[in-house]
């Protein structure tokens, strides 16, 4: 329920982690040899072919199919350290384009999908009319959607911030809805009576019971929501022309071979994720504790 | 289905000119399953004066917490006629004129005991000295002033319960509707949660309305015991107890009180044999 159960001591937490990572950067590296044999073949034939040579040279091309972990840390550190955050370089400027649209959309998402669980609780053809339309616009693929929705807004004048956000809406109301729905309707039939008892209105049994009863369902959404989010604001960068974003760094760098550049946007990625994740746990854990929760 | 044994008989005492808190004229509810109807409660007649301590005992089925719920306005009546203070239960309940305690506390878990006790008050919109004041009051009632500021789950069920009790006499409600309020807690806690329930209704001076599975508990607390019967639910037997207001566990000893719960229990038998 809080953060106290989960913080094992250090030491029993480091080791298998360590151990695991250190796996994977072995196989990794190994991997490398294979993976880089073509790019690799035409230097190598100037070398007298000795392992360590192979070695080198499968660890330090420019354009590797697979780069070496080292190398995607240097282009990570170099394109965040080294360069203005304020430069179209510096990869923090593209994490700032797309972690705009990221939460914008998950804050529009978010009301959206709550609106929607409220209304669907309180008006019963809702649940019958509106429940199957939300789950059928979750079957469309979102990567046929997303070209359609920033051509049709870029056609009315909306680009930029905006239409990436929406497509971020579109993904994360989805799972706030499904949660919501399950939150609010969670109060056991005991505690909805004794509100009757209290001839106590609709809007008095939401706020004193329904929305506190369904914090945790609504937590446990908000963290699925923020990362699909970020996905959403991604794929929205990919049909633009990619101009800027972890999007445009990916299309990019897939369009020149610039391996590098797409594994540290991956990176980038994937520590921003983990860092809006972790956020949503906070915020979780605050909630938790200012409502009372069991430590 | 077999004809119910419709056993009116006016509860309150005879010649008494107390005001009637319920009166229930032949009430029946039928529940309709997949297997077919379900006779809840069939030819009720019951009268209940103000002040009183009646108590409903029964097997599981005879329909001794839907009567009560019927009452709470929580579930309606098929047929016959039922007035609370003398009016419709509905009316009654948007009037806010009974406190109900169910089975479980229904604590909610995000409030503090106080802000659980202060629950009905916010939602009636007394101003927050009130509050205040009338938490203050009804915790130190169930002896829990201490606890004002802990949460449900670190109170013991006894305590938990004590506190839905302080939330039920929050607002004040002169009728007091408790459905086998402690069925789940153990003996010891149960006799002492007793003697402070009796205690409460000597200074309160509240009408209640007492559902319950223990004999002793019924024979113990009650100025009329209504022993019902299930399938059809109706009432079997109605018995008055003469004990004085003042009393303690002690009186559960007496011949007096042996021959109160033997009627229960005969009671009970009787409407039991039904069955076979």
């Amino acid at each position: 329920m809080t953060g106290t159960r989960r913080r094992l001591p250090p030491a029993g937490h480091l080791l298998p982690v360590a151990t695991l990572l250190a796996v994977l950067l072995v196989v990794w590296y190994v991997a490398c040899l294979p993976m880089n044999a073509v790019v690799a073949e035409p230097r190598l034939r100037e070398t007298d072919g000795s392992l360590a040579e192979r070695l080198r040279i499968s660890w330090s091309l420019e354009r590797a199919v697979l780069p070496a972990p080292h190398q995607i840390a240097e282009e990570v550190w170099r394109t965040v350290f080294t360069v203005l955050p304020t430069k179209p370089r510096s990869l923090l400027y593209h994490c700032w384009i797309t972690l705009s649209s990221t939460l914008l959309g998950f804050l529009m998402g978010s009301v959206l999908g709550i609106g929607l669980a409220i209304a669907i609780v309180h008006v019963r053809t809702l649940d019958k009319s509106l429940m199957p339309w939300i789950i059928a616009s979750q079957t469309i693929p979102i990567l046929a959607v997303a070209p359609m929705v920033i051509v049709v807004l870029g056609s009315i004048g909306l680009t930029g911030l905006v239409p990436k956000s929406i497509i971020s809406t579109y993904l994360c109301f989805f799972p706030v809805t499904i949660g919501m729905v399950k939150g609010l309707t969670s109060p056991e039939i005991m505690q909805l009576d004794l509100m009757r008892t209290y001839n106590a209105s609709a809007g008095q049994v939401l706020q004193k019971l329904r929305w506190p009863a369904s914090l945790p369902f609504l937590f446990a959404s908000l963290k699925v929501a923020i990362a699909i989010a970020l996905v959403g604001a991604i794929v929205g960068e990919l049909p633009t022309g990619a101009q800027a974003g972890i999007g445009a760094r990916l299309l990019n760098g897939s369009y020149y071979g610039q391996t590098t550049q797409i594994w540290a946007a991956l990176v980038a990625a994937s520590v921003m994720a983990a860092g809006l994740v972790a956020g949503v746990g906070f915020a979780e854990r605050v909630t938790g504790r200012m409502l009372g929760g069991r430590p | 289905m077999s004809t119910p044994v419709a056993a009116s008989g006016s509860i309150a005492p005879a010649g008494s000119t107390r005001p009637r808190v319920v009166e229930a004229r032949d009430l029946s509810l039928t529940f309709t399953t997949a297997d077919g109807p379900v006779f809840a409660l069939a030819h009720v007649d019951l009268d209940v004066a103000e002040g009183e301590f009646v108590s409903f005992i029964g097997p599981s089925g005879c329909g001794k917490t839907t009567l009560l719920r019927i009452v709470a306005d929580l579930e309606q009546a098929t047929s016959g006629s039922i007035t609370v203070n003398g009016l419709a239960p509905a009316e009654a309940r948007q009037a806010r004129q009974y406190g109900y305690v169910f089975q479980a506390p229904a604590l909610y878990p995000w409030r503090t005991v106080e802000q659980n006790v202060v629950l009905p008050l916010e939602i009636m919109g007394f101003a927050a000295q009130e509050r205040a004041e009338r938490a203050a009051h009804n915790l130190a009632l169930v002896n829990l002033s201490g606890f004002a500021k802990k949460y449900p789950w670190q109170l013991s069920g006894g305590m938990q319960q004590r506190a839905s009790i302080a939330r039920a006499l929050a607002f004040d409600p002169k009728l007091l509707l408790m459905d086998e309020p402690f069925g789940a807690l153990d003996e010891m806690v149960r006799d002492n949660l007793n003697l402070q329930l009796l205690r409460l209704w000597r200074e309160t001076g509240k009408t209640v309305l007492f559902v319950t599975h223990s004999i002793l508990e019924a024979a113990f607390l009650s100025t009329q015991i209504v022993v019902m019967s299930p399938r059809p639910g109706r009432v079997i037997d109605i018995i008055r107890c003469g004990f004085p207001r003042e009393r303690g566990l002690d009186i559960r000893e007496s011949a007096e009180f042996l021959t109160v719960a033997h009627r229960v229990r005969e009671g009970l038998r009787a409407g039991h044999s039904d069955d076979e």
